[in-house]
């Protein structure tokens, strides 16, 4: 086994971890699997690389990276406006589409397939005012660094592992410790007797779509920073960002992360036994096994 | 004082199905009124149409003189109703005290944990674990809860749908003991219940919905012996099979 | 006479398709079942009936040369049991699992497709496909008719098949779950049970109509069974009328009428260079297609025609 397989373990599985808290906390909260999730990761990208664009060309500075990273202070600054630009486009994905099938009181399934119907368009729309063609948020090349044990690893990819674990800690106290987390497990539990309660569920599916597609964004950001962006990029995430909230537990925040780690370790050390053509298939078999021996997940509370 | 009006109110779960047809009544301020019925009258339909929980087709509903037809239920919580459910009326996976917390919410700042307090004093049950998920509660323990989590809000109009269901004699006997001094203190009660004798010594007048409308509005003593109930119940079930 | 032909051809496609929708109708119309790797059964049935039919090929395994309507009937039964394979992991579960599900498999089949190049000939595909009526190539226009009316009489057979399901016992249980598990529940009926056998039923006519096509067009891809087919399907029968056999099929042929013609506009607008580009637009408009049906006329052009929701005296939330 190559030990360098940890480092990209922990890299990839940053990106689905924090992409599958998004789609864990609107599974939970709104109770129906959303497909356009993996498409808000891949407009997350593109947002900020416009935004970034709009910056680098009112100030040319901003884009010289900042030693050790590849980037400069052009790409956070970008991050911010990509992170309202993904959260507009979910609330308004919801006001038109989502939150009016609720309304109706329409079938889960309904919304699962208008979710799906969206995902084709939205990414089919990116292909259009992108074309198929990746970008990149850098040209600047970096040197992955030796951390010992045979590992290596890049200040970017070091960078990503802890921005996602402060982000995961941050939303995980404030979802345990404020009105606004109680609120949404409440919601998550009985949404009826939450209005009994005295809570806005509408303000609370709100601030589910504003973390949801914030970290999406984010991660987003993340995928197209490490690897390339390219239109199709969140479709290609939604099966490991699905099994990576399922084998977490539904509504688990830290159980996302941690299923978003495990299967991110999981695919880099499989790749190298299988070969690298077969990634895709990885994440389908750990859903498939976690279906079979436990499919309310690791934190899961009770049977689906 | 009126401190809720129905005025020929009709809702359900389908517009061309409607499960209350068209009911009217007044309730007093700091009256106690209990709602009779048989099984599927409506009146669980009924209270939760005035709880903002099930849409309303029709007729009007008031609290204190105000407009809330057709309002959503955490805007009515702020107007002054409290209502309790007949059934998953707590949140199991939350704790005893973040129960209390979400429904103190709507208080200003500084009275929170003083409420929270008053609550806990008055009902011991609850105070002795308040960290504990609200799930491990007994069945009374939980009628506890969701009526201290009603209370906490001080409301108006106090709505609860069968508080006794399930519960021992000894139990019911607490559970109404509370209730009645809850409504010494001066709140509205409307209290659904199937326990003609529980309900006895709580209300003064008693409320009888049959498929949907009113079929008898008087004192509770009327129907202290059952037989007018039986008939009015009776008159029902002649209504079912004519149909 | 080329205009014929080519509607000939045209309509063969859309046939095809209207198998698949044919078969989603029974998953999702009749039952309630939402599959999203629709793509993955219909090419599970393309590449068992060509594995089995094509002539012996020195690059790969397979290649029996077997009759067609051998290769249909593996097909068949190769849709049932990968049907059956995954409603028995999820259909117990709640109804997003098997959605999660169903589009895993079709990842993981893609990939198989691509990857197992001794089976499926890779990213190249399988070619040599026995078309039937091969003697007619020849005469363009016979050929099309012949295929077509084959075709058809597939879909016939299908639709006569469904339709005669949909009025068995069988159909009204199956309908009953969909409507009201608890009541069906308590008259006996197993909901697992019958999901079981209509998400089965509904992925081997999937892999029928993937044999049809593939022994129709002769070749196939990997590039074929992308999740852009799951999702003409899904629009195919929105349109048409979940729950009713004729709305998919008249779904079929109009969903794939404004596919054929938005593409050959798209090849008269655009430039050569941009058309891979202006493809992805045909792609949104159904997408947007899709989900504005379901905000407005979610029952489709022909609703369905409802007998098991009069008995329960309820109507159905989506009308
Ligand atoms: N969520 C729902 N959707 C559709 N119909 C419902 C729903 N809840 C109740 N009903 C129907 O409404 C009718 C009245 O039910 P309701 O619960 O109001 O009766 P109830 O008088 O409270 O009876 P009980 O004494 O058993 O509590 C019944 O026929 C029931 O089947
Ligand atoms: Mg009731």
């Amino acid at each position: 086994m190559n030990p360098q397989a940890i480092i990209d373990g922990l890299v990839s599985g940053s990106t689905i971890g924090l992409g599958a808290i998004g789609l864990t906390l609107t599974y939970s909260i709104l109770r129906f699997a959303n497909f356009t999730h993996g498409d808000f990761l891949a407009w997350g990208a593109y947002l900020t690389l416009t935004v970034a664009g709009v910056l680098g060309g009112l100030a040319a500075g901003l884009g010289a990276p900042v030693y050790p990273f590849s980037f400069g202070w052009g790409l956070p600054l970008a991050i911010l406006g990509g992170v309202v630009l993904t959260v507009a486009l979910a609330l308004g994905l919801d006001r038109i589409l989502f939150g009016r099938l609720r309304a109706r009181g329409a079938d889960t399934i309904i919304i699962v397939m208008a979710s799906f119907g969206a995902s084709m368009a939205l990414r089919s729309l990116l292909e259009f005012i992108f074309t198929a063609k990746p970008a990149y948020f850098t040209k600047a090349l970096q040197i992955a660094k030796p951390l010992g044990l045979g590992m290596r690893a890049t200040p970017d990819q070091l960078l990503v592992i802890g921005l996602t674990l402060v982000l995961v800690l941050a939303l995980h106290l404030v979802v345990t410790h404020s009105a606004t987390g109680r609120a949404m497990r409440a919601v998550s539990e009985n949404p009826g007797l939450a209005g009994v309660y005295g809570i806005d569920v509408g303000k609370v599916v709100r601030v589910t779509w504003i973390i949801g597609a914030g970290m999406a964004c984010i991660a987003g950001v993340m995928a197209g920073l490490l690897v390339q962006i390219r239109p199709y990029m969140g479709f290609d995430l939604l099966l490991p960002l699905f099994a990576a909230a399922i084998l977490g537990g539904i509504g688990s925040i830290p159980g996302a992360m941690l299923g978003g780690l495990i299967i991110g370790l999981v695919e880099a050390f499989a790749v190298q036994i299988v070969g690298a053509e077969w990634r895709a298939a990885i994440s389908f078999v750990i859903l498939v096994l976690v279906l079979m021996l436990r499919p309310q997940g690791i934190f899961g509370q009770r049977g689906a | 004082m009126t401190a809720l009006v129905l005025d020929d109110l009709r809702a359900g779960y389908d517009r061309d199905l409607p499960i209350v047809k068209g009911v009217s009544f007044t309730v007093t301020k700091g009256e106690a009124v209990c709602i009779l019925g048989p099984n599927g009258a409506g009146k669980s339909t009924m209270i939760k149409a005035v709880a903002g929980l099930v849409p309303c087709f029709g007729g009007r509903v008031q609290l204190d003189g105000r407009e809330i037809t057709g309002l959503p239920s955490h805007e009515l919580v702020r107007k002054g109703m409290g209502f309790v459910p007949q059934t998953e009326n707590i949140f199991t996976r939350l704790s005893i005290l973040e129960n209390l917390q979400i429904a103190a919410q709507l208080l200003p700042r500084q009275d929170r944990a003083r409420r929270i307090e008053a609550m806990l004093a008055m009902f011991p049950d609850l105070s002795s674990r308040p960290r504990e998920l609200a799930g491990a509660l007994s069945g009374g323990q939980r009628q506890m809860l969701a009526a201290a989590r009603a209370l906490l809000n001080e409301p108006q109009v106090l709505m609860l749908d069968e508080p006794s269901a399930g519960l021992s004699p000894k139990l019911v006997g607490q559970v109404f003991d509370t209730l009645r001094r809850i409504s010494d203190t001066g709140v509205t009660l409307l209290l659904v219940e199937q326990n003609v004798r529980a309900a006895l010594g709580l209300t003064d007048r008693a409320l009888v919905l049959v498929d949907g409308q009113l079929a008898h509005d008087g004192p509770t003593v009327d129907l202290h012996d059952g037989k007018l109930l039986g008939e009015l119940f009776l008159g029902h079930r002649a209504a079912e099979t004519r149909a | 006479m080329e205009l014929v032909a080519y509607a000939a051809f045209f309509l063969t496609m859309a046939m095809t398709y209207a198998i698949i929708s044919l078969g989603l109708n029974v998953q999702w119309g009749q039952t309630g079942l939402f599959n999203v790797g629709i793509a993955g059964f219909v090419g599970l049935g393309a590449y068992v009936s060509a594995a089995l039919t094509t002539p012996d090929a020195a690059e790969r395994i397979g290649g029996f040369g077997l009759p067609i309507a051998v290769g249909w009937l593996a097909a068949v039964v190769a849709g049932g049991v990968l049907a059956l394979g995954v409603g028995l992991l999820t259909l117990r579960m709640r109804s997003d699992y098997l959605a999660i599900t169903t589009f895993g498999i079709a990842v993981a089949l893609q990939l198989v497709f691509q990857n197992v190049e001794s089976l499926t000939g890779g990213a190249f595909g399988m070619a040599f496909i026995p078309r039937p009526f091969a003697g007619l190539q020849g005469q363009a226009f016979a050929f099309n008719m012949v295929n077509l009316a084959l075709t058809a009489a597939v879909v016939g057979a299908v639709y006569l098949l469904l339709e005669h399901l949909l009025r068995s016992p069988w159909g009204r249980a199956l309908r009953a779950v969909r409507e009201d598990e608890i009541a069906a529940q308590a008259l006996g009926k197993n909901p697992v049970l019958l999901r079981l056998q209509a998400f089965a039923l509904g992925g081997a006519i999937m892999a029928l109509a993937g044999a049809v096509q593939a022994h129709f067009i002769g070749f196939i891809a990997p590039g074929n069974y992308l999740p852009m087919m799951t999702f003409q399907v899904w629009a195919m029968l929105i349109v048409g009328g979940s729950g009713n056999n004729r709305g998919a099929i008249l779904g079929a042929v109009l969903v794939w009428a404004i596919w054929a013609l938005s593409g050959a506009l798209i090849s008269e607008i655009f430039p050569a260079g941009q058309q891979a580009r202006a493809a992805s637009l045909q792609i949104v408009v159904i997408g947007v297609m899709l989900c504005v049906i379901l905000l407005w006329r979610p029952q489709g052009i022909l609703p369905e025609v409802r007998s098991v929701s009069r008995h329960l005296g309820r109507r159905t939330k989506d009308t």
